[in-house]
């Protein structure tokens, strides 16, 4: 009774799989192809390259940097006096230095420690704050994105899913946000919070958080629309599958993808917002570990960078590098998801 | 089917009254319903258990609104539709949900109908977990029995759908309507999307399942010839209404209602001699929109029969068969196509 089944070869379950259907089994279609879209890809090959140098960094922070003894609190620089004038890298390191000198350092050709990549004004050292601005961006990067992603998923996932007024209700208050421009925003924000949470990462984090939801929220929307009427979604429908069921299953996984792209290029983006909010001075206390924060040194140097370049060549080598990661590898990954590419 | 209903000793599995959807147009900022699309407007029909009721029309006449509509996939505009002793309009979330696995639905694009980035195994298995039938042996036990009973290799269960043809992409959709044993499927134009050479296979499956497993159809199409060939009794609709409802044979071979003639006067005859002498019945116009149907009778804009009465009067529905059999028609001039 069945031509077709009948005329495909019966095989066992594994006789047929090779390496790549081996992935495919275990991930899904999708994901296995993401997967190998993104480390065939050169472009994002290189950006997976640069990011993990950074995770490696962030990983390897004490080994790099040491911090002074034992009892340090690694978030803060080490400063080598109060002087105001900055020391290009290479100066030797008097005050404060470590207790420790690290097993690698021979290869930079000094017996005991200099300030590498110089000091700021105020003699905090530039190489502590890039090494250790690393962990800063790694974990605001994640904690921002991954927030805000939960919360724009949620309430996408509502308003697309349900639609009627409750998604006419939160795309109003989605505008409502959007209506104010994100950086002045996260700036106001972030300055009335410092008051109640004190300097730190938190206020401008969490400011962050607060008008970053909003695209996730959007784009997600408009793809559980379209997702929703598919015929697979009714098919789980007749069956009698419950709400959360059909969003967790069906619609979510098929719906969710050009919202990861946003998501890896945003990894990115929010520690260069994260940057500027600290250039400014909202959010972090002086002397913490963080990119935005050493640029910021720069300012009242502004005028003779031709000689105090390392104050911002260093962090913005950083910021350039790590930005440049995130994007390679979102840019790859919009590409593989991209329907027309499909089959390349 | 007031006066003489010859098929009162039939057990009725599912029926509907008076169903209707229609679908709001609103316009402006604040979304003002300025009208209504009448897709399906106040049909009524009987399903026995046992049966396949075919369902006709032209695309765009609410054949598939009227399936998702009985199935509660949408919720219907007014009407009631009764499943065994159950009204399923009346239904609560919870128990509509428990009652869906008694009735199932095939869908008209295998291509559309299964989650990609869901193995065969799941999606099949999917109404059992959804049910809470069985625990997980008893279950994939059963997603392979599922899996050779519509005609493929159970081994499949690991695949994904874009590795099928569409005829077994169908084939799987198929043994996920069957999975909790369901007594009434809606197929959607199960075959409308597939290959000439494969849609006999599976409407000859589907068959075969309704005598294995004693289930009920309700199969909607517009293939007028594969109707024919699978169903045991025909309703056909026009713009939102059902226009004519018999025994197969007798709504094939009498046609009462002009609409009815017309469909059947395009069904090319496979005999040269006969395809010549074939008369067609060339209907003027378009379907009038179902936003802002026809008044009286839906078809007088494009009958050739039609008088004042059928721009005035919408016709009854009434029966016009005898005692054996029924044969409903809504047309004011039916009698003189007896």
């Amino acid at each position: 009774m069945s031509a077709d089944a009948a005329s495909s070869p019966v095989h066992l379950e594994d006789e047929y799989l090779d390496e790549q259907s081996r992935l495919e089994k275990l991930l899904g279609p999708e994901w296995a192809r993401l997967l190998k879209g993104i480390v065939t890809n050169p472009l994002s090959v290189a950006g997976l390259i640069i990011l993990s140098c950074f995770v490696l960094v962030a990983l390897f922070a004490p080994i790099l940097a040491p911090p002074i003894n034992a009892n340090w609190n690694t978030t803060l620089i080490p400063r080598d006096g109060f002087i105001a004038q900055p020391k290009p890298p290479g100066t030797p390191w008097e005050r404060n230095k470590p207790e420790t000198i690290p097993f690698w350092y021979g290869i930079t050709g000094h017996d005991d420690w200099v300030h590498l990549f110089g000091t700021t004004s105020g003699q905090y050292d530039i190489f502590y704050g890039v090494v250790w601005g690393t962990r800063t961006a790694l974990f605001v990067g994640s904690l921002v994105v991954t927030s805000s992603a939960i919360i724009g998923i949620l309430i996408g996932a509502t308003a697309g899913f349900y639609g009627g007024w409750v998604d006419e209700a939160l795309m109003r208050l989605v505008e409502i946000f959007i209506a104010f421009p994100f950086l002045v925003a996260a700036l106001i924000l972030a300055s009335i919070l410092v008051p109640i949470f004190g300097r730190s990462i938190w206020p401008a984090s969490i400011a962050l958080i607060a008008f970053g939801w909003t695209g996730y929220a959007r784009l997600l929307r408009g793809d559980i629309l379209s997702t929703k009427e598919r015929d697979y979604v009714q098919a789980a429908q007749a069956s009698g599958a419950r709400d959360i069921h059909l969003i967790t299953r069906h619609i979510l996984p098929n719906a969710i993808y050009p919202t990861l792209v946003v998501l890896s290029l945003d990894m990115g983006a929010i520690v260069l917002s994260f940057a500027a909010l600290s250039f400014l001075g909202i959010g972090v206390q002086e002397g913490y570990a963080d990119w935005g924060q050493i640029v910021s040194f720069a300012r009242s140097w502004i005028l003779t960078l031709d000689q105090n370049w390392y104050i911002i060549v260093f962090p913005g080598l950083a910021l350039l590098l790590y930005g440049m990661g995130w994007n390679l590898v979102g840019d790859a990954l919009r590409d593989i998801l991209d329907p027309k590419m499909r089959g390349r | 089917m007031s006066q003489s209903n010859p098929n009162k000793d039939k057990e009725v599995l599912v029926r509907v009254t008076n169903l209707k959807k229609h679908f709001p147009i609103r316009r402006g900022v604040f979304r003002k319903q300025v009208g209504a699309v009448q897709a399906v407007d106040g049909i009524s029909f009987d399903i026995y258990k046992g049966e396949t009721l075919g369902l006709v029309g032209e695309s765009g006449c609410g054949k598939s609104t009227a399936g998702r509509t009985i199935l509660q996939l949408l919720p219907p505009t007014d009407g009631k539709v009764y499943f065994g002793q159950k009204e399923l309009t009346d239904l609560n979330r919870g128990d509509l949900r428990r009652q869906r696995r008694h009735m199932q639905m095939i869908f008209q694009d295998p291509y559309a109908s299964l989650n990609p980035r869901m193995q065969v195994g799941s999606i099949v298995g999917e109404p059992l977990q959804i049910h809470g039938i069985g625990n997980a042996a008893s279950r994939k036990e059963r997603v392979q029995e599922l899996l050779s009973v519509v005609g493929l290799n159970p081994y499949f269960v690991k695949r994904y759908p874009h590795e099928f043809s569409g005829g077994q992409r169908q084939r799987i959709g198929i043994a996920r309507a069957l999975a909790t044993n369901p007594s009434f499927i809606v197929a959607d134009e199960p075959i409308s999307a597939l290959d000439v050479s494969i849609q006999a296979q599976v409407v000859n499956l589907l068959d075969d399942l309704k005598s294995e497993l004693g289930l009920t159809y309700l199969f909607i199409a517009h293939d007028l010839s594969m109707v024919r060939y699978i169903s045991d009794r025909v309703a056909v609709m026009y713009l939102g209404r059902i226009v004519e409802m018999g025994e197969r044979d007798e709504v094939y071979d009498h046609p009462l209602h002009p609409y009815t003639q017309a469909l059947l006067s395009a069904i090319p005859i496979p005999d040269p001699d006969k395809e010549a002498t074939r008369k067609r019945i060339i209907l003027e116009g378009d379907v009038p929109s179902p936003a802002n149907p026809p008044a009286g009778c839906r078809f007088n804009p494009r009958c050739s029969y039609a008088t004042d009465i059928c721009r005035q009067e919408d016709p009854e529905f009434r029966n016009l068969g005898t005692d054996t059999h029924s044969h409903m028609v809504a047309c004011h001039h039916a009698d003189k196509f007896l």
